[in-house]
C-alpha cells in the first residue's frame, strides 16, 4: 500500500491509558489512507477503534509509532493544527450554538461575508437550508450527524474521522443518512475513515476495511477480497456467516464432511476450508443432511443443516424457492471455489469445525 | 388530599398576605412616603450593591474552584469535591462572628462581601461540578479539530454548556445574601434586613418595618423566579447523553501544588479559620463556659428543631404527594404557595407573624407555637421537594398494581408508596430540623421571653461584646449545621 496520493499514513502506532506503563489499547497499528478514499475501520467494541481515531486527531497521545500527513509527521502538531476533521458519535453539536454558528465555528479565518458564504453552502450541499436558525436540540437524529459533518467539513480538512456516526438512528434512516455523508464526502473529494461495528454498514460503503481485533490490524483490504479471503478462522466468521471445514487437500481440491470442494490450487495438506451460505446447495447429489432450522430474512433463507458426522453448515436459499422444513431430510454439496487456510498458520483460533 | 394541600398553602401564604394587609392598612399615603424617603433607596442601593459583589464574587470563585477540581489532575480528588461543598456548614454569621472574634470592629461592605462569599459559594461550585463531570467531551474533541487550542476549546464549547447551572446557583446566592439577617448585622451594615429589624426594635415604626420587609419580599422572589426560569432553560432539550467524558490534565508537579494550595487555602478559610477562632476564644477566656446555660440553649434549640421537623413533615406530605402525582391547575397553585417560603426572609415572616399573633390572637404573642409555624412557613419548601422527588421514585404501576389486588387508596399509600418513600422524606424531615436549629431573625423576634437557642445566645453574647461567652453556642452551632451539608455532599459525589 505504497504510491502516490497517501494522504495519511499510520505506522505502528501504539498507544493506551494511564499513562506509560497503563495497559495498551491498540498495538502497532498500520493504517494508509489515499486522497479521496474512504476506509472503515471495523472492530466490536473495546477493540480500540474509537482510541485510533482519537490518536490519528491527536486527541490522544501515542505511545509509540508515527502518524504523517502528507508526509509530514503530527508527532508535535496539535490537534488545532492538523486539518483533521471530526464527527464523533451522536453529533456532538455545541448546544449552545445554533446550526450556522455551528457550521461556521472552525471558520474563524475567513471574514464575515465570506464565511456566511460558505456556512450557506454547506448548508445547502447537506440539504439543511432553512435549519440555519435551529437550536442542535430542536433537529432530529439525521439532521443532528448531517450539522456534524458540515461543521466538519467546513474548514476543508484532508481527512474526515467519522466515530460511529450512524449508530443511533433509526435502521431505516441510518441507510439515507449514511448515502448521504458518503456521497457529501466522495462529491468534496475528502478522504475518511469511518469506525463501525457494523460489518454490512463497513462493506457497502467503503472503498478499504480495516478490521481491528484486540488493538491490532488483523487485515486491512477491499470489501470483497476481505469477505472472500479472510485472513484467519476468526475474520472469517466476523466478516459473514461461514462454514469452516477441515480437511486434507491435494493441493486443489479438500476432502470436507461435505464433500469434495475445490479451492485455489496450492500445497497438499491439512487446510480449512471457508464456505460461504451462498456457497452451499441443497438438494442436488451430495451428502445427506437433516434441515435443523431455517431462518427467513426476506431477500434469503439461512438454512441450518446438519451431516451425519455431527458437522453443521448453513445454506443461503433464495426466498423464492421452495423452502425445506426442519426436520427434513436433504443433500448438501458446496459449488464453487473455496477459501482455505493452512491450518495453524495465521489463525490463533480453535480449529475445530463448525459455522459462525 | 387537594383540600389538605389547599389548606396548607393557605397557611403558608398567611404571614406574607398579613403583611401587605397591614401595610395596606395604614393607608396608601404613608406607604408611598416610606417608599420615596431617600433612606429607603439607599438602603435598597446597598442591598442590591451587595448582592452584586457577593454573586460575582461567588460565580468567580465558584466556577474556578469547579473547573480545578474537575479538570486537573489533583491528588485525593474526592477531598477537594467534599471540601468544595462543605462551606454550606458554616452559617454566615458564625462565620461574621468569628471575624469580628479575631479582628474586634470589623465592619462595613468588603468584609460582609467575604463572608457571604465564602459561604455562599458551594451554591455556585456544586452545580458547575455537577455539570461539568456530566458534560460530553464531544464538542470539546470537534472543537480541538476545528483550530482551537486546548483553553479556547474548553471557554468556547463546554464553559457555555456548564453556565446556566453557574448562573442558577449565583441567583440562589443573591436570594440567600438578599436574606441574610446574622452576617449583615453582626458586620453593621446597613442593608434592607437590618433596617427592618432596626425600625421594628429601634422605633416599633410598623409601617416602615411593614414597608420595608415587603420591598425586600419583593426582591427576594423576583430572585427566586429568574432562578426558576434559568434552571428550565438549563435543563431544557439538553437530555444529549454524554458519549465520552473529559479527562482531567495533568500539570507539571509545581502547577498541580500550586492548585491544590489554592483551593486548600480557600478551604481553610472558610472552613477552618471560623472552629479555629472559636476554640481559641473558649481557651483564652479564661473562665469556663457557663455549661447549664449553654446546656439549656442547646436542649431548647434541638427541640425546637425536632417539633417544627415533625409539623412540617406532616404538612409537607400532601403537598409533595400532589405535587408528585397529579398536574393541573389548582395543584400548580398549591405547589407554588408551599413554595413561597423559600422566597421569604426569616426576618419577614418573623415580623409578619409579630404583626398576626397581635393582631388576630394576642395571648398567642411571643409564643412556641408562633415561633414554630414561622418555622413551618419557612421550611416547608425543603420538606416538599424532597417528599415530592421521594414519591416520584415510587413508580405509579406499583401502586396501581396494590389497587388492584384490593387496596383503598389510603390503604396503597401506606402499604406501598409511604413504605417506599419515607426514606427521602425522613432526610428532608432531618434537613427542616437542622436549618430550623441555625435560624436567626425570625426567632428572634419570636421566641418567648427568656427562652433562648444556641443562636440567639450567640447573639445576646456577641451585641454585648462578650465573644469568649459566645464562642461555645458558635461551635456547637457549627457541628449541629455539618450534617446536611455532609448529606449533600455525599448525594452529589454518587450522582
Amino acid at each position: 500500500m505504497t504510491g502516490d496520493g497517501i494522504v495519511l499514513r499510520v505506522r505502528g502506532v501504539s498507544a493506551g491509558y494511564g499513562g506509560r506503563r497503563g495497559p495498551l489499547v491498540l498495538r502497532d497499528v498500520d493504517l494508509d489512507v489515499h486522497a479521496g478514499e474512504f476506509v472503515s475501520v471495523l472492530g466490536v467494541s473495546g477493540s480500540g477503534k474509537t482510541t485510533l481515531l482519537r490518536t490519528v486527531a491527536g486527541l490522544h497521545p501515542v505511545a509509540t509509532g508515527t502518524v504523517e500527513m502528507r508526509g509530514r509527521d503530527l508527532a508535535r502538531v496539535a490537534p488545532q493544527h492538523r486539518g483533521i476533521g471530526l464527527v464523533p458519535q451522536e453529533g456532538a453539536l455545541f448546544g449552545h450554538l445554533t446550526v450556522a454558528r455551528n457550521v461556521g465555528y472552525g471558520l474563524r479565518r475567513l471574514r464575515g461575508p465570506e464565511r456566511a458564504t460558505r456556512v450557506a453552502e454547506l448548508l445547502a450541499r447537506l440539504e439543511l437550508d432553512g435549519l440555519a436558525g435551529r437550536m442542535p436540540h430542536e433537529l432530529s437524529g439525521g439532521q443532528r450527524q448531517r450539522v456534524a459533518l458540515a461543521r466538519a467539513l467546513a474548514p476543508e480538512p484532508a481527512v474526515v474521522l467519522l466515530d460511529e456516526p450512524f449508530a443511533n438512528l433509526d435502521a431505516g434512516l441510518r441507510a439515507a443518512v449514511r448515502a448521504d455523508v458518503v456521497a457529501t464526502l466522495r462529491a468534496a473529494g475528502t478522504a475518511a475513515i469511518l469506525i463501525t461495528h457494523d460489518q454490512d454498514e463497513a462493506f457497502s460503503v467503503s472503498d478499504r476495511v480495516a478490521v481491528l481485533h484486540e488493538g491490532r490490524i488483523v487485515q486491512d483490504d477491499e470489501p470483497e477480497i476481505l469477505y472472500s479471503a479472510p485472513a484467519t478462522e476468526w475474520l472469517a466468521r466476523f466478516v459473514g456467516a461461514a462454514t469452516l471445514l477441515r480437511g486434507e487437500s491435494d493441493g486443489a481440491v479438500v476432502d470436507t464432511p461435505l464433500g469434495p470442494v475445490r479451492h485455489r490450487p496450492g500445497r497438499p495438506g491439512v487446510v480449512t476450508a471457508v464456505v460461504r451460505p451462498e456457497q452451499v446447495r441443497l438438494g442436488e447429489p451430495g451428502v445427506s443432511a437433516l434441515v435443523v432450522a431455517v431462518e427467513f430474512h426476506g431477500h434469503a433463507r439461512l438454512v441450518r443443516l446438519a451431516v451425519a458426522d455431527g458437522t453443521t453448515a448453513t445454506a443461503r436459499v433464495p426466498a423464492d424457492a421452495g423452502a425445506p422444513r426442519p426436520g427434513e431430510a436433504t443433500t448438501v454439496s458446496v459449488t464453487g471455489t473455496v477459501h482455505v487456510l493452512r491450518t495453524g498458520a495465521g489463525s490463533s483460533d480453535r480449529t475445530t469445525v463448525g459455522h459462525g | 388530599m387537594l383540600a389538605a394541600g389547599a389548606a396548607v398553602a393557605v397557611l403558608a401564604a398567611l404571614p406574607l398576605v398579613y403583611l401587605v394587609v397591614r401595610a395596606g392598612q395604614a393607608g396608601g399615603d404613608r406607604v408611598v412616603a416610606v417608599l420615596t424617603r431617600p433612606r429607603t433607596w439607599e438602603l435598597a442601593a446597598n442591598t442590591v450593591l451587595l448582592v452584586a459583589a457577593v454573586c460575582l464574587g461567588c460565580l468567580v470563585l465558584g466556577v474556578t474552584t469547579a473547573v480545578l477540581v474537575v479538570r486537573i489532575r489533583l491528588p485525593a480528588p474526592g477531598l477537594w469535591w467534599v471540601l468544595a461543598s462543605l462551606p454550606l456548614a458554616i452559617p454566615s454569621y458564625i462565620t461574621a462572628f468569628a471575624w469580628l472574634a479575631a479582628w474586634p470592629g470589623l465592619n462595613g461592605f468588603w468584609p460582609v462581601v467575604g463572608v457571604m462569599v465564602l459561604a455562599c459559594t458551594p451554591y455556585v461550585t456544586i452545580p458547575v461540578l455537577a455539570a461539568l463531570r456530566l458534560a460530553d467531551a464531544g464538542p470539546e474533541d470537534v472543537a480541538r479539530t476545528l483550530g482551537r487550542g486546548p483553553v479556547a476549546a474548553f471557554a468556547t464549547v463546554t464553559l457555555p454548556q456548564v453556565l446556566p447551572a453557574a448562573l442558577a446557583g449565583s441567583l440562589l446566592v443573591a436570594l440567600y445574601t438578599l436574606s441574610d439577617f446574622g452576617a449583615i448585622a453582626l458586620l453593621r451594615y446597613q442593608a434592607l434586613t437590618w433596617a427592618v429589624h432596626a425600625s421594628y426594635t429601634g422605633t416599633l415604626d410598623r409601617v416602615t418595618a411593614a414597608v420595608l420587609a415587603l420591598v425586600l419580599t419583593a426582591f427576594a422572589l423576583a430572585m427566586v423566579l429568574a432562578e426558576r426560569r434559568v434552571r428550565r432553560r438549563a435543563t431544557a432539550g439538553r437530555a444529549v447523553v454524554a458519549t465520552r467524558r473529559a479527562d482531567p490534565v495533568s500539570l507539571g508537579p509545581w502547577a498541580t501544588a500550586a492548585t491544590a494550595t489554592g483551593l486548600a487555602a480557600v478551604a481553610a478559610l472558610s472552613l477552618l479559620l471560623p472552629p479555629a477562632v472559636l476554640a481559641s476564644r473558649i481557651l483564652r477566656a479564661g473562665t469556663a463556659p457557663d455549661w447549664v446555660d449553654l446546656a439549656r440553649s442547646a436542649v431548647t434549640t434541638l427541640a425546637l428543631g425536632a417539633v417544627a421537623a415533625a409539623l412540617v413533615v406532616v404538612l409537607a406530605v400532601p403537598v409533595g404527594v400532589l405535587a408528585a402525582r397529579y398536574r393541573g391547575r389548582s395543584v400548580g397553585v398549591v405547589e407554588s404557595l408551599a413554595y413561597l417560603g423559600h422566597g421569604l426572609p426569616g426576618i419577614v415572616v418573623g415580623l409578619a407573624l409579630v404583626f398576626l399573633s397581635l393582631g388576630l390572637l394576642p395571648a398567642l404573642y411571643q409564643t412556641a407555637p408562633v415561633l414554630v409555624f414561622a418555622y413551618a412557613v419557612l421550611f416547608l419548601p425543603k420538606a416538599v421537594g424532597a417528599t415530592r422527588a421521594a414519591v416520584e421514585r415510587v413508580p405509579t404501576s406499583v401502586e396501581e398494581v396494590s389497587r388492584t389486588l384490593g387496596r383503598s387508596a389510603l390503604g396503597t399509600w401506606f402499604a406501598v408508596t409511604g413504605r417506599q418513600a419515607w426514606p427521602g422524606i425522613a432526610a428532608g424531615g432531618l434537613l427542616v430540623a437542622v436549618t430550623t436549629m441555625k435560624e436567626l431573625p425570625a426567632t428572634l423576634m419570636l421566641r418567648p421571653i427568656g427562652l433562648d437557642t444556641l443562636a440567639t445566645d450567640l447573639w445576646q453574647h456577641t451585641s454585648m461584646g462578650a465573644y469568649g461567652a459566645a464562642a461555645p453556642a458558635a461551635l456547637l452551632l457549627v457541628l449541629v449545621a455539618s450534617v446536611p451539608a455532609w448529606f449533600l455532599s455525599e448525594r452529589g459525589r454518587r450522582r
